[in-house]
């Protein structure tokens, strides 16, 4: 086997130089080689967004990207939105809001609407938009759509929603 | 998964030629690889070789390989200009897959067939030769036109059949030159080889998309899936519609997920082209795409859906 090149890859402001089996997932990466267990592995297939994090400010599956490819990026796991003593505004949404039962998907449901959130400031048009070219609404149907990649088995959607219409109604830092 | 050598392209002429499977946004490749479905032995990193800008080109626009499926959604010129582009992308995956996907990785995403994703069935395309179990199998969401014996897999992307109605363009470079070809003319049918999606040819690479000069008029994604959102469609259709005085004067059509390619039928364009709308022409042209259209048993509701889902998409384009 050929020399892997090695991977700088920041995780929440920290450096990590990653070295070994090229076929390690960034969310494995996570996981075991920087024991961030927030970030969770459902599927495992890109098809549940329960290991939903950020990289470079963006919304991914970490399971369906390998560490090795992620050379000078910058990843943000649900730990670097807020811990429990400085919980992000969503983080305290989702708790406020009930917006959620078993806690599985959280983690990636909040990495996932941080992103959303910028994405939206960013004039980003979804699926449901009535002109792609033109301006968003914020309304439910456009909220529902957009965060479509991550699935709840509990169906705490209903709170999942209100949570993430507080944060963006209330123009917090997400 | 099983074990491959990785290494970094620092340019395109690092990739062309190697012989490695190339890998960039991953989502698909790598879903593939952990089912063993795809075993490369090498993947070699084309993510910093640049092509990752959307640049005007004459009146229409250049795409570059590795623009993500997300950026070229969001982006000011995409949406303005071609608006079904932007659409169709949206309609397909996930907001995290699309920051991932991209260009040229969507064109080139295999078929989600069960039986393909399956190592344990029979399939002509993963294993040539071992038979086809979707025939006579769990069909729902196959082919209905330009199947062939040895396999009924659909193209399941949307971005594609977009660009097929828009009448784009794929750049290519390869070990011997560069190419340019119609998006029409990227994908193939299965004939007796279903192991080819398309006509890339060993050592090539995609390097851009182009768009022709937008065309004025309608342009709209129609997408029938059996979840609102974050599902393969069953049937889509793309239209490029123009009318003037009330006539169809510039009709380009392109289906989704029921066939190996994204289906264009030029015969279909021409019977609109010329007339004045009316549900007679409609279903017109829904007897001339479908035709030839056959059912496998569970998906002999495309054939209806997608004249139901043509006469939708054409009245809506032709509604004043």
């Amino acid at each position: 086997m050929a020399q892997t090149p090695a991977a700088r890859i920041a995780v929440n402001g920290v450096s990590h130089d990653y070295k070994g089996d090229p076929r390690r997932s960034l969310l494995d990466f996570l996981r075991r080689d920087f024991g961030l267990t927030g970030t969770k592995k459902g599927c495992d297939h890109g098809q549940c967004g329960a290991c939903t994090v950020m990289v470079n400010g963006r919304r991914i599956n970490s399971c369906l990207t390998l560490a090795v490819m992620h050379d000078g990026d910058e990843v943000t796991t649900i730990e670097g939105l807020g811990m429990p003593d400085s919980l992000s505004a969503l983080q305290k949404a989702f708790v406020s809001h009930d917006g959620f039962q078993c806690g599985y998907c959280t983690p990636g449901q909040i990495c996932s609407a941080a992103a959303m959130i910028e994405e939206i400031r960013e004039g980003w048009p979804s699926f449901v938009s009535v002109d792609v070219a033109g301006h968003a609404r914020l309304d439910d149907e456009e909220i529902r759509e957009r965060m479509s990649g991550n699935l709840c088995r509990c169906g705490a959607y209903a709170n999942i929603l209100a949570a993430i219409k507080e944060v963006m109604e209330s123009g917090a830092t997400s | 998964m099983k074990a491959f050598d990785y290494a970094r392209a620092a340019s395109l002429s690092d990739a062309v030629g190697a012989p490695a499977c190339l890998i960039a946004g991953g989502t698909n490749l790598l879903d593939l690889m952990k089912l063993e479905v795809e075993t490369p032995s090498a993947l070699m990193d084309i993510t910093r070789i640049g092509l990752n800008e959307i640049t005007a080109e004459g009146d229409g626009l250049r795409i570059g390989a590795l623009v993500t499926n997300a950026a070229c959604a969001a982006d000011p010129q995409v949406r303005q200009g071609w608006p079904l582009l932007s659409r169709a992308i949206l309609a397909g995956a996930s907001p995290q897959l699309r920051n991932k996907a991209t260009t040229a990785g969507n064109l080139c995403q295999r078929t989600r067939c069960s039986y393909f994703m399956d190592n344990r069935s029979a399939c002509n395309k993963r294993r040539p030769g071992s038979g086809c179990a979707a025939l006579g199998g769990i069909n729902r969401n196959h082919a209905i036109l330009g199947t062939s014996d040895a396999c009924i897999a659909t193209y399941p992307g949307d971005m594609a059949v977009a660009l097929a109605a828009l009448d784009a363009q794929v750049k290519i470079e390869g070990p011997g030159g560069s190419r340019r070809i119609p998006l029409r003319e990227f994908h193939r049918l299965p004939g007796d080889d279903p192991s080819r999606d398309n006509v890339l040819q060993p050592g090539e690479v995609i390097t851009s998309v182009l768009l022709p000069a937008p065309v004025e008029g309608r342009q709209i994604y129609r997408k029938v899936r059996d979840r609102a959102s974050y599902a393969f469609a069953l049937v889509s259709v793309a239209a490029v519609l123009r009318i003037e005085d009330g006539t169809i004067v510039q009709a380009q059509l392109a289906f989704g997920s029921i066939a190996h390619k994204p289906w264009t039928d030029p015969r279909v364009d021409t019977l609109l082209v010329g007339e004045r709308p009316s549900k007679a022409l409609f279903d017109k042209a829904a007897d001339l795409l479908l035709e030839g259209a056959q059912g496998q048993g569970g998906n002999d509701f495309k054939i209806p859906l997608a004249r139901r889902t043509l006469a939708a998409v054409l009245a809506e384009a032709t509604a004043e």
